[in-house]
């Protein structure tokens, strides 16, 4: 997994609220057993135009398709992101198409998990914070760039805003080491087995 | 300490205290599907991991396969069988427990796996979908994890979680006549916003609660993560015991006296504590149905479409007028004055034998309103075969509804199958999202007997308006 430390970018605002996984990935794009090729995907509905179900190029009104967001990695958005459906493809479509942080005041709680999991950042910040840094951004997006550090916490920008954020111990850690949940809890095997041996005596229903 | 039912679940599944401040927390069973399942399974296999017990996990066919009579591996979905295949393939290498297409026991995921009796008060249960919170209806702590948390599961039958906050609902009263367990859930998602169960195990309590048969359960507990909970669950009582004896994954003999032991002192103490709690009185809902594309975009069927413009908060104005403009309906229209082009009787919401019984009592001896498109999928197999033991497939394609095969059908896109530009469909279903049922597809989230009724006069109509014997 890629480790997050610090980043500046170009942050877009989608400022929606429930944009759920359905809508960063709809279920027509995810068309192969893979965790690749979803950048395209990400967004399909509202980032492409359609005629009766075919795909008729780009959406030239949607964020993502102005030329000045070109390469934006920070999305700023409203409450409750990646609501729904707990396709971790939205995480793997978000991060494939250049995004490493999301910033919104709350998230879907699967999806804030998948995003720890994948190395793509989900900052909690109040929604006048987001709008301000919205605001800065839309002066000039290319130059108007949005700081993160995970080390210290904050998102600032050279305008002088900066906010702090709280993210849980257990997912900063996993995201500045960029470790693997996996391996990390195969170290604690002894106390796996050490638990079900008791556990059988407690719980032999609970055993198939 | 005086403990909630969730935390005495909790602790009986809490191996260790992780120094970064998560737990590791034992996983008792893991349910897969053909969607994200497949991807899980060939994940690890690349990894080089193996399922550490493979006796715990189980699969099923629900989210490509279509549901059409007489269906195989081929279907209309894009690279749909790769799924189906790569699953069965995957499922056999690593010795799981499959479901498969042809199976008697096949159906959705969440359906099966408490008719299985797989699921069971006080286990932990993780499925790679976010429906799983709907075995929180039978005690268990069961919720929707990703891929990489499934991988997690299989790979060391233990997940790292922080312990969420805890909510109480009471739900207070007496349900009129009429008004379902899927009222209750929009009405709440309604009255809070579809943030507001954000992150919290809710214990669902109440006079209410006390008085719903344990699939209405089971309808409450799905959509808690449409109210964004991390699950849902409620206390097991007689009736869950009674619907869990015999089935065919449950314990039997010493081992069913074990656990019927152990079950009856799982719930909450009488002093514990929960971070929030909320009242909600029952007695004064009416059946609910959602007008926009949130499920807290819904409201009592009496009622009319609100004006985003007499909404304060800037954010919910613009979702409301989005949803306005995408649903192609306009302030102050009343619900029940909205033609339908479609209805669907499906899903893991609502797709139980009482649920198609439900709609049976309101269909029969009547027909479909001309020009809609009526469907129903039964939530398994099982279900299909009783139902039509009971005759209901008859009243359902008597009146004029397709009868399909077990599947998650057109809750989603399942089969590659989804309604078209702009159809306007009543749907028993959870997700009312842009595109969900199909690009431009417009849904309105009710009750099985709302759909019913709804289906048969063209109109999002209030069942009891027909229902004779109710
Ligand atoms: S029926 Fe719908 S909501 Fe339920 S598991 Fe299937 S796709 Fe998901």
């Amino acid at each position: 997994m890629k480790a997050f430390t610090r980043h500046s970018g170009i942050a877009a605002p989608l400022l929606r609220i429930n944009i759920d996984t359905d809508a960063i990935i709809p279920s027509t794009e995810m068309k192969r057993v893979s965790k690749q090729g979803l950048g395209e995907g990400l967004f399909a509905g509202w980032r492409y135009l359609y005629e009766s179900n075919e795909r008729q190029g780009e959406n030239p009104a949607f964020i993502l398709n102005r030329p000045d967001y070109v390469g934006a990695s920070i999305l700023l958005t409203g409450n409750n992101f990646g609501c729904g459906s707990s396709r971790e493809h939205a995480v793997w479509a978000l991060c494939e198409y250049g995004f490493r942080a999301i910033i919104a005041p709350s998230f879907g709680a699967i999806f804030y998990n998948n995003a720890v999991r994948n190395g793509l950042l989900p900052i909690k910040l109040p929604e006048e914070n987001i709008a301000a840094l919205a605001e800065y951004c839309m002066e000039s997006p290319p130059a108007n760039r949005i700081h993160i550090n995970l080390v210290d916490t904050t998102v600032s920008s050279n305008a002088g805003d900066e906010f702090h954020f709280d993210i849980e111990a257990v997912h900063k850690e996993m995201l500045l080491q960029g470790l693997d949940a996996i391996d990390m809890s195969l170290k604690h095997s002894k106390a796996i087995e050490g638990f079900q041996a008791q556990d059988r005596k407690q719980r032999s229903w609970a055993y198939l | 300490m005086p403990k909630t039912l969730f935390d005495n679940i909790w602790d009986a599944h809490l191996i260790t205290e992780l120094d970064d401040g998560a737990s590791l927390l034992h996983i008792d069973r893991i349910f897969l599907h053909e969607r994200t399942g497949s991807i899980a399974l060939s994940s690890m296999a690349a990894a080089q991991r193996t399922v550490r017990n493979p006796g715990h996990a189980f699969c099923t066919m629900d989210h490509i396969v279509d549901t059409f009579p007489g269906r195989s591996d081929e279907t209309t979905m894009p690279g749909g069988k790769q799924f189906i295949t790569r699953t069965r393939q995957a499922a056999q290498e690593a010795g799981i427990t499959l479901f498969d297409l042809d199976d008697p026991r096949q159906g959705i995921s969440h359906v099966i796996s408490a008719e299985q009796g797989i699921a069971l008060p006080g286990l932990t249960i993780v499925c790679p979908d976010s429906h799983t919170c709907t075995l929180g209806a039978l005690g268990a702590l069961a919720w929707g994890i990703g891929s990489s948390d499934c991988e997690h599961a299989l790979a060391t039958e233990t997940l790292k979680v922080v312990k969420p906050k805890q909510m109480c609902v009471h739900l207070d009263g007496k349900l009129a006549v009429g008004v379902t367990a899927k009222d209750i859930i929009l009405h709440l998602i309604r009255t809070y916003s579809a943030a507001g169960g954000a992150g919290c195990a809710i214990e669902f309590r109440g006079a209410v609660i006390d008085a719903l048969a344990l699939e209405s359960r089971m309808t409450l507990c799905n959509m808690a993560v449409e109210f964004s909970a991390f699950t849902g669950l409620i206390a097991p009582d007689e009736k869950t015991l009674d619907y869990v004896v015999g089935r065919p994954y449950a314990p039997k003999d010493e081992q069913w006296e074990q656990a019927h032991a152990y079950w009856r002192q799982l719930r909450t103490d009488e002093d514990a504590g929960y971070d929030k709690e909320l009242h909600i009185d029952c007695s004064a809902i009416e059946p609910t149905v959602t007008w926009g594309t949130s499920p807290q975009h819904a409201l009592g069927i009496s009622e009319s479409i609100p004006d985003p413009a007499e909404e304060d908060d800037n954010s919910t104005r613009l979702a409301m007028q989005r949803a306005l403009n995408y649903m192609g309906l306009a302030p102050g229209t009343a619900m029940n004055s909205i033609a339908i082009d479609a209805a669907f009787i499906g899903s893991c919401t609502n797709s139980r034998l009482s649920d198609l019984r439900e709609a049976a009592r309101i269909l029969k001896g009547n027909k479909i309103a001309a020009g809609v498109k009526a469907i129903c999928v039964p939530g398994s197999s099982q279900v299909k075969h009783k139902a039509e033991q009971e005759g209901i497939d008859r009243v359902f394609l008597d009146a004029g509804f397709a009868w399909r095969e077990s599947g998650c059908s057109m809750c989603f896109y399942a089969g590659g199958e989804g309604f078209a530009q702009g159809e306007r469909i009543i749907t028993s279903t959870n997700r009312n999202f842009e595109g969900r049922q199909g690009r431009g597809a417009r849904s309105h989230l009710a009750s099985p007997a709302t759909v019913a009724a709804s289906a048969i006069t063209g109109f999002i109509t209030d069942a009891r308006r027909l229902d004779n014997s109710a």
